[in-house]
């Protein structure tokens, strides 16, 4: 930050001139683009559509509500299944994603080779979402809860793989280095210094991703993959918006009890 | 007993920190081991366990080529020589009780060790050495709810339960205060004598060094520049490993009156029991 | 957890047991019989949770086929074929991902700043938290039907609910970060006399902006990969593509679209690594 002397006055500015413009051009810049991505936007946007937009939307509230209640009783069953898709692809995903993990993070790793396939593995499975490994596992093996788990745990695998070997990655070597100096194995290394550092992070992260795939697996169903959302797409089809909201009720309570599951078990984790 | 021949490391970065160390180690010899920060003392005795792998040269205990063996035979070795730290390198998550008793991992199957189910003899060991370093009744608290002295007793503790034949101790003092190091010291020394373990201990404080130690060996530089008993430490001699420094309130001279100040703060029985060294 | 006179009892007991060489660890919940309640319970969760699952295993035993050829066509992935639909998708993907995010960051900054306790009064407080809970609790897909009912087809619904969802993520976040900052500097500031807006600007502003920053880039990351999935239902985007590629068992088309998804997803990952490092 100088202090500019102009004249015989000092003048204070928060930054160099030049590297002043160069700000101000950054933020062009980024204007420019963002404008670009709207006209794109809106070339393929059919306007006359958004005339009677807040009519549409007036409607479609006003036929939600009230929701249609009347369904709740035959919900139960879809929203149980709901639950046990998130909890068991949970468990699934953190099974496969735990041993990865070891072999992803650089302290641990058996062989860089190893490494970066156990990389490649954590990428592709972040970077595709539960819904598309549920349209494709539908193809696969049939409609219903058991492709949703095997969505949610492949999905599961990349977050919780990725947080665990970061976290792995983060403890303290001086341990492992005492362990290794007393003559312990290898993985009696892993079990005594290295788990004890990172299960209160491990914990956490089961549990949060616990509570996201418990989100996740409300919508699997809009692809045929089980659970309640099976039902809020016939609904959907059948424009039966009463019964959709009922629907979104019902999510809207499992998501406050999960979360807040969620956080107790962290709490006490720590 | 141990014997470095024509020991030196040099790092990836090209640095040199070791070169040419031979030395020779008694068993039941207490040796201090002193030098500027960055002489190359604490690779040293990570030369000797193999956490640092010497670039040439050999390490010999009782006969054995340590720089040699890998796998089993490492491990075998290695379990055979124990190691202190400067940062007590406690497994903090862990109670003190399985940290003192990690000390016997390398005598463990993997399934015995993972599902704590060590041999009463070494539960008994356990035990016994927690009184010894004065914290058998701390045996079931966590090693994050220890202080900094209390840390090292635990971890002076699990290199014993290996029953080694050599301690190798790095920087044993250096994150405590001056009555716990002393403390410590003590307790590092007296144990030695006790079971006729030969030790190797890095540390700057050359004062504490002198108090305890049998033999001073000095570094500079990656370089084995003094080799004596303590009473040989002269300002000539702590030039040569420190370089120009004002010595006199260090050497032999000065040692009574300081003894006689530290028994003055530092009227302390080493914890548990035994006398003054 | 519970009274000291018993736990120093059951310490006296497990010191007695140590001399005689028995020793197990503390477990983790000290009460024995919560210990098999929770064992118990835990139990009989999965045998109910197995019961309803419906596997029909001669019906798997038939995917398999297409299971493997689905793994076989990540090795020969078919860019060519659909090149001009997977373009036009990825074009509108990345455009919608970018327009979503700059609003919906925009948007979230006032609605993070309402959403603090320590900044704001008690009704604004609740009214943005409101508009948070709303936004986190239903999945981008769930709102991007509604939008479509209310915008019809196109990537500007696709553009209103990733800015929707946007919304709630990012303020939640930043609400909680302007929660967490150091109190000293606000009331050093609000001392000189500041105005509210000039406060926000001079203490709180420099405490968050770093993560904020990061944040937002995470969020373009997560926009993205949202953006393949909206198309399902008609909020534009590869989505669209996608979803026809994996019902036509066209599965070369859709390798090649998860791919450059992949990709995409790790060229942002290490982009975003050097903005971060470069802001901090």
């Amino acid at each position: 930050m100088p202090l500019i002397r102009q004249g015989d006055q000092p003048v204070w500015k928060k930054r160099e001139p030049l590297k002043q413009y160069a700000h101000w051009a950054g933020w062009m810049l980024g204007g420019m683009l963002f404008v670009w991505c709207w006209a794109i936007i809106s070339e393929n946007t059919i306007w006359e559509f958004l005339y009677d937009a807040d009519e549409q939307a007036a409607s479609l509230i006003g036929r939600m509500i009230p929701p249609d209640w009347s369904i709740t009783g035959s919900l139960m069953l879809p929203l149980w299944d709901t639950i046990n898709i998130a909890t068991v692809g949970t468990v699934m995903g953190i099974a496969i994603a735990f041993p990865l993990a070891f072999l992803a993070a650089r302290n641990t790793t058996p062989h860089p080779a190893l490494r970066a396939v156990a990389l490649a593995i954590i990428v592709s499975s972040r970077s595709i979402n539960a819904l598309i490994w549920a349209m494709l596992l539908v193809t696969i093996v049939g409609p219903g809860s058991f492709a949703g788990m095997l969505a949610i745990a492949l999905r599961s695998i990349g977050f919780v793989g990725k947080l665990v070997y970061e976290a792995i990655e983060e403890i303290h070597p001086t341990p492992v280095e005492a362990l290794s100096a007393t003559g312990a194995g290898r993985s009696q290394v892993l079990a005594y210094a290295v788990w004890p550092q990172i299960m209160p992070a491990f914990a956490g992260i089961c549990v949060y991703r616990w509570d996201i795939n418990i989100r996740e697996a409300t919508t699997l169903g809009l692809v045929g993959a089980g659970g309640i959302g099976l039902q809020m797409n016939a609904a959907i089809n059948n424009l039966a918006w009463g019964q959709v909201a009922t629907v979104f009720v019902l999510i809207f309570a499992t998501v406050v009890v999960s979360e807040w599951v969620s956080a107790k078990v962290r709490h006490a984790m720590l | 007993m141990l014997t470095l021949t024509g020991l030196s490391k040099r790092y990836d970065t090209g640095d040199l920190a070791l070169t040419d160390i031979t030395l020779e180690v008694p068993a039941g010899q207490v040796m201090a081991l002193i030098g500027p920060s960055g002489a190359g003392k604490s690779t040293l005795i990570r030369c000797v366990n193999r956490l640092v792998e010497p670039s040439s040269g050999t390490v010999l205990l009782d006969g054995q080529d340590i720089t040699r063996v890998r796998g089993t035979k490492l491990r075998q070795a290695r379990r055979q020589i124990g190691m202190i730290f400067q940062n007590y390198a406690l497994v903090e998550r862990l109670s003190v009780m399985e940290n003192v008793l990690s000390g016997r991992l390398a005598y463990l199957g993997f399934w015995r060790s993972f599902l704590r189910q060590f041999p009463s003899s070494d539960i008994k060991q356990a035990l016994n050495l927690l009184e010894r370093v004065g914290l058998e009744t701390m045996f079931d608290k966590r090693g994050d709810a220890l202080s900094g002295g209390q840390k090292q007793r635990v971890g002076i503790a699990r290199a014993l339960m290996q029953n080694p034949k050599l301690l190798l101790v790095d920087e044993p003092t250096a994150s405590l205060d001056p009555k716990t190091s002393r403390q410590i010291m003590r307790l590092i020394c007296e144990l030695c004598r006790e079971q006729q373990l030969a030790a190797v201990i890095n540390i700057h404080d050359v004062v504490l060094a002198q108090q305890f130690v049998d033999r001073v060996v000095g570094l500079r530089a990656g370089k084995l520049v003094f080799d004596g008993p303590p009473s040989a430490l002269t300002e000539k001699t702590l030039t040569d490993i420190y370089g120009e420094e004002d010595w006199s309130t260090t050497t032999g001279e000065t040692d009574e009156s300081d003894e006689a100040a530290a028994a003055a703060i530092d009227p302390l029985k080493p914890i548990g029991q035994g006398g003054h060294p | 957890m519970s009274n000291p006179s018993t736990d120093s009892g059951a310490d006296q007991q497990r010191l007695a047991l140590l001399k005689d060489g028995i020793w197990k660890p503390l477990p983790l919940i000290r009460d024995a019989r919560w210990r098999w309640a929770l064992n118990a319970a835990v139990l009989l969760y999965i045998v109910l949770a197995w019961l309803s699952v419906d596997v029909n295993w001669s019906r798997v035993a038939q995917g398999m086929d297409r299971g493997v050829a689905f793994m076989a066509s990540f090795l020969q992935p078919d860019f060519v074929t659909r090149s001009g639909e997977i373009f036009t998708g990825l074009k509108e993907s990345l455009t919608m991902t970018l327009a979503a995010t700059v609003i919906g960051v925009l948007l979230a900054i006032p609605v993070g700043l309402g959403a603090a306790r320590n900044i704001s009064p008690l009704p604004v407080y609740l009214f943005c938290r409101t508009i948070i809970a709303l936004s986190r609790t239903f999945q981008e897909i769930i709102i991007a039907i509604l939008f479509v009912a209310m915008f019809g087809f196109g990537p500007l619904a696709g553009v209103v609910t990733l800015a929707f969802a946007t919304i709630g993520f990012m303020a939640k976040l930043l609400a909680e970060d302007i929660e967490d900052t150091q109190k000293e500097p606000l009331e050093a500031i609000r001392a000189t006399g500041a105005s509210w807006l000039q406060w926000v600007n001079y203490a709180v502003q420099p405490q968050v902006m770093p993560r904020l920053i990061g944040l937002s880039l995470y969020r373009l990351d997560i926009n993205f990969r949202e953006s393949a999935v909206i198309g399902i239902v008609g909020a534009g985007g590869i989505g669209a593509t996608l979803n026809t590629s994996i019902n036509r068992y066209d599965y070369d088309t859709s390798a090649a679209i998860l791919l450059l998804i992949i990709v995409i997803v790790l060229m942002s990952e290490y982009l975003s690594g050097y903005v971060r490092k470069w802001t901090q």
